[in-house]
């Protein structure tokens, strides 16, 4: 079989092989992005419905019912990072909006101040889902998002209306080491942020990921318990935290929220 | 079906058990065994590709150059692997989540590769196709055995459904916290291996 071991044989083979394997990726890839895309859209939102406590960790959830959800009880709104006011509605649809893409826009971001969480760019705009109960705002929803060991970690941060009590937490777009750093997206270790406070007496942001276990949440209301095999990790989630409670992040927004709501 | 084909497709199940006999495909049974449903995403996805890569191999492989058959094999392979991950992306969001990086190392999975160049370059794109689909169910059965254990004992659950009810909900059932990291995997498919080199002596290593 010369034939088949010829020079020109195997690179023309090897080509054919390379282009069909191409097409097959490519079409595979181009023809499902649109249904991917709103499959990772539903499962942000459902992460916000997560961190706010209306749903539960591990339950089936539509798209029909997180768009009931978002039809009654949690409403978007976009924040103007610098000034901590609420963006006119109706001009950038909140829901539509994405804070990834924005803060790689110079447009629609800028350089953010010197900070240890690792960004570089902030956007003009950060996204607040108010969770509403006859009317009145009962809590806030927050994106953070930081670098973590092996890469950038999004999660949602949910406020109470007093601007401190964090009710809840989740990590949803994470790439930490599973078991170790990979734990920040337990639901079990998310929980144990729930009741703590995020600014000390004198309003400076103040929560922290210790080494060991942190005392019950009335007691030893700053500190959560870190986590083992993962201290690199662990720091990361404070700095950021950190960093999006201070002024740089929500900060104005949040002293905003507790004094007037919504309004 | 004649006979060759019918051996192809029963042989690897449990006579050639390529986890079991071939000892191949270790590293994923042991990372993705803490759930049913993830093992038997991963179980479709194996079989998927160690089919659809038999037959495309198969079709190929006399006019493959001896001297690129590997790489040849490996683009398949990949290929196809990447369009399963893509299309579980699309359908199966958030299970591919979890199943992370192991759905694309499927890439790497030795029972994949080793079909493809064992097998599938030497026989006909049927025979290779029965061979890659009972490959996949050999694999699937004993990762969705391991997978079985692993969530009643350390979750209480068979497929998500509770099945033991956890003390912690107000049931009787105390997990036991050892099935939900990767070495209880490794007891459970040594047990089963030994378990099938004793139950056929035939299978033992002489040495």
């Amino acid at each position: 079989m010369a034939r088949l071991d010829s020079p020109r044989y195997t690179i023309l083979f090897a080509t054919a092989v390379c282009v069909v394997c191409a097409l097959m990726v490519s079409v595979a890839a181009v023809s499902l992005q649109p249904r991917q895309k709103a499959n990772a859209r539903l499962y942000m939102e459902k992460n916000v419905l997560l961190a706010a406590g209306l749903v539960k960790p591990g339950q089936d959830v539509s798209i029909g019912q997180v768009e009931k959800f978002f039809e009654k009880d949690v409403k978007a709104r976009l924040v103007d990072l610098a000034t901590g006011e609420l963006a006119p509605e109706g001009r950038i649809d909140a829901r539509a909006y994405d804070q990834r893409a924005a803060r790689n826009e110079p447009g629609s971001s800028r350089t953010a101040p010197p900070n240890t969480a690792g960004i570089g760019r902030l956007p003009k705009y950060g996204v607040a889902y108010f969770v509403m109960k006859g009317g009145e705002p009962q809590q806030v929803v927050i994106s953070v998002e930081g670098l973590g060991m092996w890469g950038t970690v999004y999660g949602f941060m949910a406020i109470d209306r007093d601007g401190q009590t964090i009710r809840g937490l989740t990590y949803y777009d994470q790439k930490e080491t599973p078991g170790l750093g990979g734990e920040i997206g337990n639901p079990a270790w998310q929980a144990l942020w729930v009741g703590r406070r995020a600014y000390d007496e004198k309003g400076a942001p103040a929560i922290r990921v210790i080494k060991g276990q942190a005392g019950p949440a009335d007691k030893d209301p700053h500190h959560v318990d870190g986590m083992s095999g993962a201290t690199i990790t662990s720091n990361a989630i404070t700095r950021l935290t950190l960093f999006w409670l201070s002024d740089d992040g929500y900060g104005k927004f949040l002293k905003r929220f507790r004094e007037r709501g919504l309004g | 079906m004649n006979k060759h084909n019918r051996e192809a497709l029963l042989a690897p199940i449990l006579a050639n058990n390529p986890i079991g006999v071939q000892v191949l495909g270790i590293c994923s049974a042991l990372a993705i065994t803490t759930r049913m449903d993830k093992a038997f995403v991963m179980t479709m996805g194996v079989l998927l590709v160690t089919m659809l890569a038999n037959v495309a191999v198969s079709l190929v492989r006399n006019h493959t150059p001896g001297s690129i058959r590997i790489i040849v094999q490996l683009s398949i392979i990949a290929s196809l692997v990447i369009v399963f991950d893509q299309v579980l992306k699309a359908t199966l969001y958030e299970l591919s989540l979890e199943l992370s990086v192991f759905v694309g190392l499927i890439i790497t999975n030795c029972i994949v590769m080793g079909r493809a160049e064992g097998y599938a370059m030497q026989n006909p794109p049927l025979a290779s196709a029965l061979d890659g689909i009972g490959n996949g169910l050999g694999y699937g059965l004993v990762l969705m055995l391991t997978a079985f254990i692993r969530e009643l004992l350390g979750a209480g659950k068979v497929f998500g459904f509770v099945v033991l009810p956890l003390a912690k909900d107000g049931g009787w059932y105390v997990p036991n916290g050892m099935m939900l990291i990767a070495p209880s995997g490794l007891f459970i498919i040594a047990g089963l291996i030994w378990l099938l080199k004793t139950l056929k002596p035939e299978l033992q290593d002489k040495d």
